[in-house]
């Protein structure tokens, strides 16, 4: 009786889960695009004002991760990316972010308020459209070790799958 | 503790984390603001909105993007003005702006596309202000996903720029 109680638990705990990942599932863009090409370059000041040259990275993994502050996905992205940031900076991991808000201040709210520690340049149209166009946030980007775009993934992101990738990049 | 409270104890454990999870996922999504509160007989679908652009101009509504300017210079439906981000004061200041000349049966469609529909923070609120204003025939474009995919990919009429 009692084994049979904790299995019905267990079942509903688990339905509750896959419902949850499943609703939260990211899409990974399957259109050709900028995939598998060399990430557009590009030079920006970050929010300290020190330069910012994707091309610099190069031997790094990056994670380019584009977003907004009205962005309520993207919110609860940052923490983790920053997270990343630490867990994985000396396997060669950079995560990289590109605001696309209209002005810097509320940027520089949400990065105190994150206490985020990355790279943040603010991002413009040109910049959305050398990626593809950048209707919709979160969208992330991961770009390998020889700069080439590898994974493109739009909505909040499946953070345990993108996770295991960034892993898999920082591998090889 | 004892074994035999061990697996309430992990069950409780796990939903609790289900429930935190789902806490932070709405943390930044104000139910009284949502695209939600948005009444489903106020919603219009892509097609009928890319149906009303081709047709005559008696049934022409007019258009705003209660959204980001990044993304409205990268891509907005032709014709339609730049209102701001509903949810944002300096958006809600230009929506009035926009719409102060407009007589209150004017029909507007209201569109965001920055994210999935049930995260957008603009669209309620824009909603709501020309709702208070008195506009009487507002509609909200249902973008599911965000105006890049439920729009522009779908090869609906786009202009750029300002």
């Amino acid at each position: 009786m009692r084994t049979a109680k904790v299995s019905a638990w267990l079942t509903c705990a688990a339905m509750l889960w896959a419902a949850g990942v499943q609703a939260q599932k990211p899409k990974e863009s399957t259109s050709p695009g900028i995939l598998h090409r060399t990430a557009p370059e590009f030079v920006r000041a970050d929010l300290a004002g020190r330069s910012i040259d994707l091309k610099s990275y190069r031997g790094k993994v990056v994670l380019l991760n584009f977003w907004a502050t009205w962005c309520a996905p993207c919110q609860i992205e940052l923490p983790k990316f920053d997270a990343w940031q630490k867990k994985y900076s000396a396997q060669g991991l950079q995560v990289l972010a590109v605001s696309m808000d209209d002005g810097d201040a509320p940027v520089r709210r949400t990065v105190r308020r994150l206490r985020l520690d990355f790279p943040i340049v603010m991002g413009d149209a040109k910049l959305g459209d050398e990626y593809g166009g950048v209707l919709g946030l979160p969208v992330t980007f991961l770009i390998d070790r020889e700069g080439r775009v590898v994974a493109k993934l739009k909505g909040e992101t499946d953070l345990a799958a993108l996770e295991s990738q960034v892993k898999q990049l920082l591998a090889k | 503790m004892r074994p035999k409270n061990l697996p309430k104890v992990l069950i409780f454990l796990f939903l609790a984390g289900l429930l935190m999870g789902q806490v932070a996922r709405t943390q930044f999504s104000n139910p009284a603001t949502s695209a939600s509160t948005v009444p489903q007989a106020q919603l219009m679908q892509p097609t009928e909105l890319v149906r009303l652009l081709k047709g005559s101009g008696a049934e022409q509504p007019v258009v705003f993007q209660v959204g980001s300017f990044v993304m409205f210079q990268q891509a907005h439906i032709p014709n339609a003005g730049f209102a701001g981000p509903g949810s944002q004061p300096n958006g809600i200041i230009l929506l009035n702006k926009f719409a102060a000349p407009l007589k209150k049966n004017q029909f507007i469609v209201i569109y965001c596309g920055c994210c999935p529909w049930n995260r957008c923070p603009n669209i309620g609120p824009a909603y709501k202000q020309l709702r208070d204003l008195g506009f009487t025939n507002v509609k909200a474009l249902y973008l599911a996903n965000n105006f890049g995919d439920d729009w522009v990919a779908k090869g609906y009429p786009t202009a750029r720029g300002e």
